[in-house]
């Protein structure tokens, strides 16, 4: 079995934590003046989202998690679970809503997603940077209010939820980040 | 006159007069920082010329090294084949002149430690050590009171048993509890060991560093005295007490600034820890290291009784001018953290 000594420790490195995978954000030595060293360690669970701080004993060695990241495109949601490809080898994977959680609101179909691959089984899912999404319901625009910088609510196909300035109109094309979930500009019809 | 030196150098000051970033071959400090590590440098001797301690410069490259199961020496193999070791600290060669009759000394010079690199950390760094004979523990802590109100060290200054923080910060006193009580709070404080059986030893140094010392306040500079004896390094047992060692820690915050002792002038005691310390090196899987007999053979002909303290010079650099990475204080790194 794969492991990890800490001094091979850095952000980013895939370890197993009480059965679950986790990935480290923060690696610091912790070394009182005559005494052992130590590894404290924020680690995030690559299954709960949670990060939790953990020390580690310097020199200790730690089961490493197999974990790729791949990309893979969005096929379908056949309303149990959410169906990807990878176009390189056609090979295809299903994941359950727990798993593709908030991205799905992003996904219509033919995405390129990177989704996290745990010993092989989906973990996570993360959805393009940038998808561009047409709007099906809003209040009607404010023509020509484009210095007032309000906001109101409008539902995209997906059924995400964005804050657009008040003078989108419904059935309009929208690009949106999908890291923060908000608008970013009109987009045009492919 | 330093003053003087840095305005009329070529290189341009990187922390106050130019736009540009300074040369990759350039110092890290700031020109400001520098001369500030000179004149401290000049207040610490003035402090113990005053005081009647001898300034005194022992080798820094010898045939004897470290035994500390927690330090890891460099060491380098000579054209004749000798291994070589690049002094950890000072103290043995410091207490051979203790015990030729020197009377109070004290040493500004570099110290080498492997696997050791932080923001408060670098392989190489500069300790200041000095030995009072006749003083104990709290009688070095007197003195160092002294010296760092003689250079303007800013934070206010307290003197705590290690017991006693260990009771007010974290509700027992780890001291003198058993060693499955202590792996019980350690673990339950995010401590993950991979032994079934635990040392008492790592335990208490998990305590000491991950738990006590950062629910310390970080606006005050703490004296932690008395420690558990399992970390008395070179220290002695308290008479009456034996649980306890004649050490003490200057901390701010989790920043370790000194480390004293009343010091073990026995000589077979002194033997009796080294061994101790290379069973455990070996246990760790760490090389053993040859007992540096020159040493234990001052201490048999006699080493008065003394205490001695040793302070990261950059660390106390670092704190008088509210920085928090060790390469703001020095001219230059080994190299090793850029790209």
């Amino acid at each position: 079995m794969a492991s990890y000594s800490t001094n091979q420790f850095k952000p980013g490195l895939k370890l197993m934590l009480d059965g679950d995978p986790c990935s480290i954000v923060e690696n610091e030595m912790v070394k009182p003046g005559k005494g052992q060293a130590f590894n404290r360690v924020k680690l995030r669970n690559l299954r709960s989202g949670r990060v939790v701080e953990r020390t580690f004993k310097s020199g200790d060695s730690v089961e490493a998690a197999d974990i790729v990241e791949v990309e893979m495109q969005f096929l379908y949601n056949d309303g149990e679970a959410w169906h990807f490809m990878n176009p390189e080898s056609f090979e295809q994977i299903q994941a359950g809503n727990s798993i593709v959680g908030d991205a799905g609101q992003w996904l219509k179909g033919q995405e390129m997603c990177s989704v996290m691959l745990w010993d092989g089984q989906p973990i996570g899912v993360t959805p393009p940077n940038f998808v561009v999404l047409k709007i099906t319901q809003t209040d009607p625009g404010i023509r020509g209010d484009t210095a007032t910088g309000g906001t109101k609510p409008a539902t995209m196909e997906t059924g995400a939820v964005v804050k657009v300035p008040l003078f989108i109109e419904e059935g309009s094309l929208l690009k949106i980040d999908t890291r923060t979930g908000e608008y970013v500009s009109r987009a045009k019809e492919e | 006159m330093s003053e003087d030196l840095g305005g009329r150098s070529l290189i341009p000051d990187p922390g106050c007069s130019s736009p540009l970033s300074p040369p990759r071959w350039g110092p890290l400090a700031p020109w400001h920082h520098l001369r500030r590590r000179a004149r401290l440098l000049a207040d610490v001797r003035a402090y113990f010329s005053r005081t009647g301690a001898l300034e005194v410069e022992t080798p820094l490259l010898a045939l004897a090294g470290s035994t500390d199961p927690a330090l890891a020496s460099f060491s380098l193999t000579a054209h004749d084949g000798r291994q070589w070791w690049l002094q950890t600290s000072p103290e043995f060669a410091m207490k051979r002149l203790l015990a030729a009759g020197s009377g109070d000394i004290f040493q500004i010079c570099h110290a080498f430690r492997q696997e050791e690199q932080s923001r408060r950390h670098q392989s190489e760094f500069t300790l200041l050590e000095w030995y009072r004979v006749g003083l104990d523990h709290h009688g070095l802590m007197d003195d160092m009171v002294q010296l760092l109100s003689a250079i303007g060290f800013p934070f206010p200054l307290e003197r705590h048993a290690w017991s006693v923080l260990s009771l007010q910060y974290l509700g027992f006193d780890a001291a003198l509890a058993e060693t499955h009580v202590l792996a019980d709070f350690a673990r339950a404080r995010g401590g993950v060991f991979q032994e079934a059986l635990l040392d008492r030893t790592v335990l208490l140094d998990w305590i000491y560093g991950c738990a006590l010392l950062p629910s310390l306040p970080a606006d005050r500079a703490v004296f932690i005295h008395d420690f558990p004896c399992e970390q008395a390094a070179y220290a002695r047992l308290a008479p009456g007490a034996p649980w306890l060692a004649e050490r003490f820690e200057l901390v701010v915050g989790e920043t370790e600034l000194a480390n004293g002792f009343h010091e073990v002038i026995d000589a077979r005691e002194q033997r009796a820890r080294h061994v101790l310390e290379n069973t455990r090196r070996r246990a760790a899987g760490r090389p053993e290291v040859p007992l540096d007999e020159d040493f234990l053979a001052a201490l048999e002909s006699g080493l008065p009784p003394c205490a001695g303290v040793a302070l990261g010079v950059e660390r106390l650099l670092m704190l008088m001018l509210g920085v928090d990475d060790i390469r703001q204080v020095v001219a230059f790194d080994d190299g090793s953290a850029r790209d």
